[in-house]
């Protein structure tokens, strides 16, 4: 039976900045904000797991990132992943998402069998979402995105429902497919005590002491990692930093800035106050 | 030089979606210092109604790739039509709507083409870059809204871009184009129809946020469903639409087509009257455009004070009562 992929990313945890990852001029220091598994990529791997309920198939997780993004692939594997894969090094830092897209496509080739992709609509940090139907042209897999239900899987199509804005459109999609999903789709599971339990040691071989080597390989608790020299294809002149076709130019951070504020008392004589100067900005407003 | 717009329905409608408009307005401002031109490209059975305002707007010529099996989003088929446009037109620069066509179709064309696109950018300029001529500065805030990135693409061609609706103003000045239409021919292959579409149930929406000129929005701190009432009322005195932030759509004190913010609608009001919102940074993106902001927020350390014109720091359900009270008195 093929395998699903699941494509998550590890993210700091841009939703909830407060304390200490706020600067004293307003902005926010990157270094000292916490990571999580992207929100969405946890509903990515929610459908997946549901498609692997119904049907037995074998779910992946895929991520590239440094080598903490392991703690995501364990995340996973509680959750009721199969295997995960970090795709790891120094060649790929800096990509953007075409070069991103392309690395991550051709580790999916690597590993072989898939013939289903499922990623979050978007990652936190970047908001692009393009990280996913850009994997879906490298693969020249159909692909939906927006995914907000699972309804029927066969062996040839997965019936989904998508957030087309303005319609909800309920659409039959041949395999080999990507997918796109959105937190609507699914409440993600909690991890499993059984699986924590069974994996909590799992770590990269290169962290793996020799003498214990093969009793975490007995185990099942290597985490396979991918690097730019197992990807034999790859075209290194496309990826990184130099393959990159869009570049930063810029960078500027966006302080929580007083503006001119008038406070208002919150007694009956403020209020009144208030709704007078409302009136008279209203009246502006109207002509 | 050239710049290519991609042009969208409103799904369920014969009509052009806003963002088209913003963008054609967008792209004919970037193009008249260099006299260049502004091209469409419309995928799809049949034209919208209403193209004629593409060139009042100040589109040159739209390329119709007309195919009654594309009457869906058949995103592989799309991708390909329009990346032969693009290879056969050249343009320098393309642009897409960050509507959920846009972001399903953009990214596709350049992973094909090898080129570079930037996401939901609030402000396009066309500068000089390097030794590298005129380019595009594609900016967008980042990291959820905590950064402004300026974004090009220097060596690869087309610059491709997305925007979201509502967030470039639509021109007044309009242009007298002359309308020009020519059907492009594609090796179409069926095998590009992956899909096929069972359903299309329409979504009812009767609320037009983009449009209203007051928004009263209440978010998590109005408390429940019962109490989310007094925003309604107040809007009503006011003669304002409903907004929510995310939290109060989530605890379903509102419907979800009320949202404002980053993955609601983009509004730009004359005047919006925040009741319990703390000011997140999703629920800024969507809102600090606005002409004046009035915060009620019992917490003086929230972050929405820091982007308001008036405030009022205490309980929302002693102050609104009490301004719905005066606002009809004195109306
Ligand atoms: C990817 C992503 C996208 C998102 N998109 C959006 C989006 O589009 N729009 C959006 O709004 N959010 C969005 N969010 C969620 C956002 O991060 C916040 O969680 C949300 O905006 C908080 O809503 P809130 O301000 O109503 O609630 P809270 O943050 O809980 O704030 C409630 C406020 O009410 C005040 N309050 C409480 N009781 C009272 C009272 N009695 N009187 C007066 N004030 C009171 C409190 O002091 C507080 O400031 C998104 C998040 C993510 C991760
Ligand atoms: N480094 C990565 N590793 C694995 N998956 C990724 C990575 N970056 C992005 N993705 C996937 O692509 C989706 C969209 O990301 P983005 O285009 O950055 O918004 C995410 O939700 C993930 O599913």
């Amino acid at each position: 039976m093929s395998k699903i992929v699941v494509l998550a990313k590890q993210v700091p945890d841009t939703a909830n900045i407060r304390g200490n990852a706020m600067k004293e001029d307003g902005t926010v220091n990157r270094a000292a904000l916490p990571t999580v598994f992207n929100p969405e990529d946890l509903n990515a791997l929610e459908t997946a797991l549901q498609i692997k309920d119904r049907t037995g198939r074998e779910v992946i997780l895929l991520t590239m990132g440094p080598y903490k993004a392991v703690e995501i692939i364990k995340q996973a594997l509680y959750m009721g992943a199969d295997a995960g894969y970090l795709l790891t090094d120094k060649k790929f830092a800096g990509s953007d998402t075409w070069a991103t897209s392309y690395i991550l496509a051709e580790a999916i080739k690597k590993i072989g069998g898939v013939d289903l992709v499922v990623a979050g609509r978007q990652a936190i940090d970047g908001d692009t979402a393009q990280v996913g139907p850009q994997v879906a042209e490298k693969l020249n897999f159909n692909q939906v995105t927006y995914v907000t239900a699972l309804n029927d899987v066969t062996d040839k199509a997965i019936t989904v429902e998508r957030d087309g804005e303005f319609q909800t459109e309920v659409i039959k999609a041949r395999l080999p497919l990507l997918l796109t999903v959105t937190s609507a789709a699914n409440t993600p599971r909690y991890p499993s005590a059984r699986n924590m339990l069974r994996y909590f040691k799992a770590d990269i071989k290169e962290n793996i002491p020799a003498e214990k080597r093969a009793e975490y390989e007995r185990n099942g608790w290597v985490i396979p990692t991918l690097t730019f020299a197992d990807l034999k294809d790859i075209n290194e002149a496309q990826i990184g930093l130099k393959g990159s076709p869009t570049k930063v130019n810029a960078i500027r951070d966006i302080a929580v800035q007083g503006g001119d504020l008038k406070m208002y008392d919150p007694q009956l004589d403020g209020v009144k106050a208030l709704v007078r100067d409302l009136m008279k900005q209203y009246v502006e407003v109207q002509s | 030089m050239k710049t290519a717009v991609f042009i969208e329905k409103r799904a369920g409608t014969e009509r052009l979606r806003n963002v088209t408009l913003e963008l054609t307005g967008k792209a004919a401002a970037l193009m008249k210092p260099f006299h260049g031109e502004v091209v469409g490209i419309f995928v799809g059975d049949r034209l919208p109604e209403d193209t004629d305002d593409l060139f009042k707007y100040g589109m040159h010529r739209v390329v119709f790739y007309n195919n009654a099996k594309l009457k869906h989003l058949h995103s592989i088929a799309i991708k390909n039509i329009v990346a032969q446009f693009v290879k056969s037109e050249k343009p320098d620069i393309v642009l897409f709507g960050a509507t959920h066509t846009g972001r399903d179709i953009a990214p596709l064309v350049a992973a094909q083409i090898y080129t570079g696109l930037t996401a939901d950018c609030t402000q396009l300029v066309i500068d000089d870059y390097r030794d590298k001529g005129k380019i595009l500065y594609q900016i967008r805030p980042a990291f959820g809204g905590n950064i402004l990135a300026t974004i090009v693409t220097p060596d690869h061609r087309p610059m491709m871009a997305t925007v979201r609706e509502g967030v470039m103003p639509l021109p007044e000045q309009k242009s007298n184009n002359t309308v020009k239409f020519e059907e492009l021919t594609v090796d179409f292959k069926d095998e590009w129809v992956k899909s096929e579409f069972l359903r299309i149930i329409p979504k009812i929406s009767k609320v037009d946020l983009s449009a209203a000129n007051v928004i009263v929005s209440g978010g998590a701190g109005v408390g429940n469903k019962e109490a989310f009432k007094m925003i309604f009322q107040l809007a009503e005195a006011l003669g304002a639409e409903v907004g929510a932030s995310r939290a109060a759509v989530d605890f379903g004190f509102v419907e979800k087509d009320r949202q404002v913010g980053q993955t609601g609608s983009v509004v730009r009001p004359k005047l919006y009257i925040a009741c319990g919102i703390s000011g997140s940074i999703q629920h800024r993106a969507g809102m600090e455009e606005s002409q004046k902001i009035l915060a009620i927020n019992k917490d003086p350390d929230a972050p929405i004070f820091g982007i308001a014109h008036m405030g009022i720091v205490g309980d929302l359900k002693e102050i609104i009562p009490l301004m719905i009270r005066y606002l009809r008195e004195e109306g």
